[in-house]
C-alpha cells in the first residue's frame, strides 16, 4: 500500500491516479497515523516552501514522517516541492527550516541571466546515473516535465542522481538510502514518468 | 533552456444538443463556434501524440459553472498523465482551489485579473507563481493600436496587451497566454508582432495562440515571435497531416522541441 501525504494543499489527484493506473494500491493519508499502515510514502508538492513545511509540522506529519522514514526505513518519494521540503533550509519566502533529510538549501534558479525564464515551466533533458534502479527502463536524457522557480542546492554531491541544464546544473533527483525525490513531475511526464513510478512501487532500497 | 512547447487548446462549451454536457468546440474570431467532439477522448489522442501540455478553456459566454468544468477536468486527469491548465470563468480563490483539487496543475485567469489585479498576487502567493497563468485576449483597433478584451472577447478595455503582460508579471503571474482575437481560427499564422513584443518585455514564459494553420506558423512563432510555447485549438483538432510530421518540420527548422521516442 502506497500512502500519499495530504497536508491540505494542492493537487493530489494526478499522483493518486497515476499509481492507480499502474495497478498499485494507493490511499490518500489525511492524518499522520494513516502512514503507520502503508509500506511506501509519497510527498507530492505544489505551492510555496513555507506554507508546505508549516502545514507538515502543524498537522503532526513531521514527527511521524521522521519515524517512518528515518527509523523504520520505509521507501519514500518526494515530488517537486515534496522534494524541496526534504532539504535542511529553504529560501523561498524567507529562510525556513525543512525536514532536514538532505544537507541542502533550496535556492532560486539563477536570476543573473536576463533571458532565463523563471519559473522554468516545461520539458528538460534529464541525465541520470544509469545504475539507479528507479531510472530502470528510462532512456538517458529523456524529457521530464518541470515547473519550478527554486531548486535544491545539495552540499553532498553523492546525494544527486540526476541533473538537467538550465544555464547551470540543476538538481533533478536525489537519493539517499530509502529516500528518493525528483524535482520534475513523474506523474505529468507521460510514459517515462510512469516508468519511474512503476519502479518506485517495487523498489527495494 | 526548457524546450519549446506545443500545446493543444481544448475549448469547451455547453452542448447545444444536451445542456447538461460540455462539448469540445473550435472557434473563429471568438464568434463562430463549431462543436467537434468530446474533451476526454480528444485528450487521450493528444497524449498519445505526445503533446507537451493541454489547456482547457470554458468559452461558453453564459454558462461559467466551475463545478461542471471541474467534472470534465477530473475525468481527464484520471486518464492522462501530462500537465493541464484550466480556465474560463475563474473569479474567486474558491474556483481556483476547486479546479486544482480536480486535477488542474495551472489555472488560467482573464477577466478576473483585469477587474482586480490583486487577484493575481493573492493566488500567486497562495499557490505559487507557476500555478497562475494570465490569459490576455487582444484585438487590433482601427487606429492600429492593440487593446485587451475581457469577458470572452465581448468587452473592450483600455489596456495595451504589452503593458498588461508586464503588469501581470509584476503582480506575480507565472506565465502569459496571449490570444489574438483577430487571428483566432483563421489559420493564417500567429500575430508575431505582439508575440515578440510581449516575449521581450517579460521574463516569465509566454504562450502565444490563435492562427496556426501549418508547421511554418509554429516555426515563425518560435523563431520570430520568440514564444516559449504555442497553443492552438483548430490546428490540432483539424489536422490533416500527422502530428509527428509537424513536430519534425519544427525541429528541423532549428527549434528545440521534444521529439518523443
Amino acid at each position: 500500500m502506497i500512502g500519499i501525504v495530504d497536508y491540505g494543499m494542492g493537487n493530489l489527484l494526478s499522483v493518486y491516479s497515476a499509481f492507480d493506473y499502474l495497478g498499485a494500491e494507493v490511499k490518500v493519508c489525511k492524518h499522520p497515523e494513516d502512514l503507520l499502515t502503508v509500506d511506501r510514502i509519497v510527498i507530492p508538492g505544489v505551492g510555496a516552501f513555507k506554507d508546505c513545511i508549516d502545514k507538515i509540522v502543524s498537522t503532526g506529519f513531521k514527527e511521524v514522517l521522521d519515524e517512518q522514514v528515518l527509523q523504520k526505513g520505509k521507501p519514500i518519494l518526494g515530488i517537486c516541492l515534496g522534494m524541496q521540503v526534504m532539504a535542511k533550509i529553504g529560501l523561498e519566502g524567507g529562510e525556513n527550516k525543512g525536514l532536514g533529510w538532505f544537507d541542502a538549501t533550496i535556492v532560486k534558479l539563477s536570476p543573473k541571466y536576463p533571458t532565463l525564464r523563471i519559473p522554468n515551466i516545461g520539458w528538460n533533458d534529464v541525465s541520470f546515473d544509469p545504475n539507479i534502479f528507479l531510472f530502470k527502463g528510462v532512456p538517458q536524457n529523456a524529457d521530464f516535465y518541470h515547473v519550478h522557480s527554486y531548486f535544491m542546492d545539495v552540499n553532498d554531491p553523492s546525494d544527486v542522481v540526476a541533473t538537467y541544464e538550465y544555464r547551470q546544473r540543476v538538481t533533478a533527483a536525489v537519493l539517499k538510502d530509502n529516500i528518493f525525490a525528483t524535482q520534475f513531475h513523474p506523474e505529468k511526464s507521460q510514459d517515462h514518468g510512469l516508468k519511474i513510478l512503476e519502479n518506485f512501487i517495487v523498489w527495494k532500497p | 533552456m526548457a524546450k519549446k512547447r506545443l500545446i493543444p487548446k481544448l475549448q469547451l462549451r455547453t452542448s447545444s444538443y444536451n445542456p447538461s454536457k460540455m462539448v469540445l468546440v473550435i472557434t473563429k474570431q471568438f464568434d463562430q463556434v463549431y462543436e467537434i467532439g468530446d474533451a476526454v477522448s480528444q485528450s487521450k489522442i493528444y497524449q498519445d501524440q505526445a503533446a507537451d501540455e493541454l489547456i482547457f478553456i470554458n468559452i461558453d459566454k453564459r454558462d461559467k459553472d466551475i463545478y461542471r468544468l471541474s467534472n470534465v477536468i477530473r475525468k481527464v486527469s484520471e486518464e492522462i498523465f501530462m500537465p493541464i491548465t484550466v480556465g474560463g470563468g475563474v473569479n474567486t480563490e474558491e474556483d481556483f482551489r476547486t479546479l486544482l483539487l480536480n486535477g488542474a496543475d495551472k489555472i488560467c485567469i482573464n477577466t478576473a485579473a483585469v477587474r482586480d489585479p490583486a487577484f493575481i498576487s493573492l493566488t500567486s502567493i497562495k499557490y505559487g507563481a507557476q500555478c497562475v497563468v494570465v490569459s490576455i485576449d487582444y484585438k487590433k483597433e482601427s487606429d492600429g493600436t492593440y487593446k485587451v478584451y475581457v469577458n470572452c472577447g465581448q468587452e473592450k478595455t483600455n489596456l495595451d496587451p504589452v503593458y498588461w503582460a508586464m503588469e501581470c508579471e509584476r503582480m506575480g503571474a507565472g506565465e502569459i497566454l496571449l490570444t489574438s482575437i483577430d487571428n483566432d481560427g483563421m489559420r493564417q499564422g500567429l500575430n508575431l508582432d505582439v508575440t515578440e513584443l510581449v516575449s521581450k518585455s517579460v521574463s516569465i514564459p509566454v504562450i502565444s495562440s490563435a492562427g496556426c494553420g501549418s508547421a511554418k506558423h509554429f516555426i515563425d512563432g518560435f523563431l520570430t515571435g520568440k514564444a516559449d510555447a504555442i497553443s492552438s485549438g483548430t490546428f490540432f483538432a483539424l489536422q490533416d497531416q500527422s502530428f509527428m510530421q509537424t513536430r519534425s518540420h519544427i525541429k528541423n527548422a532549428g527549434v528545440d522541441i521534444r521529439i518523443h521516442t
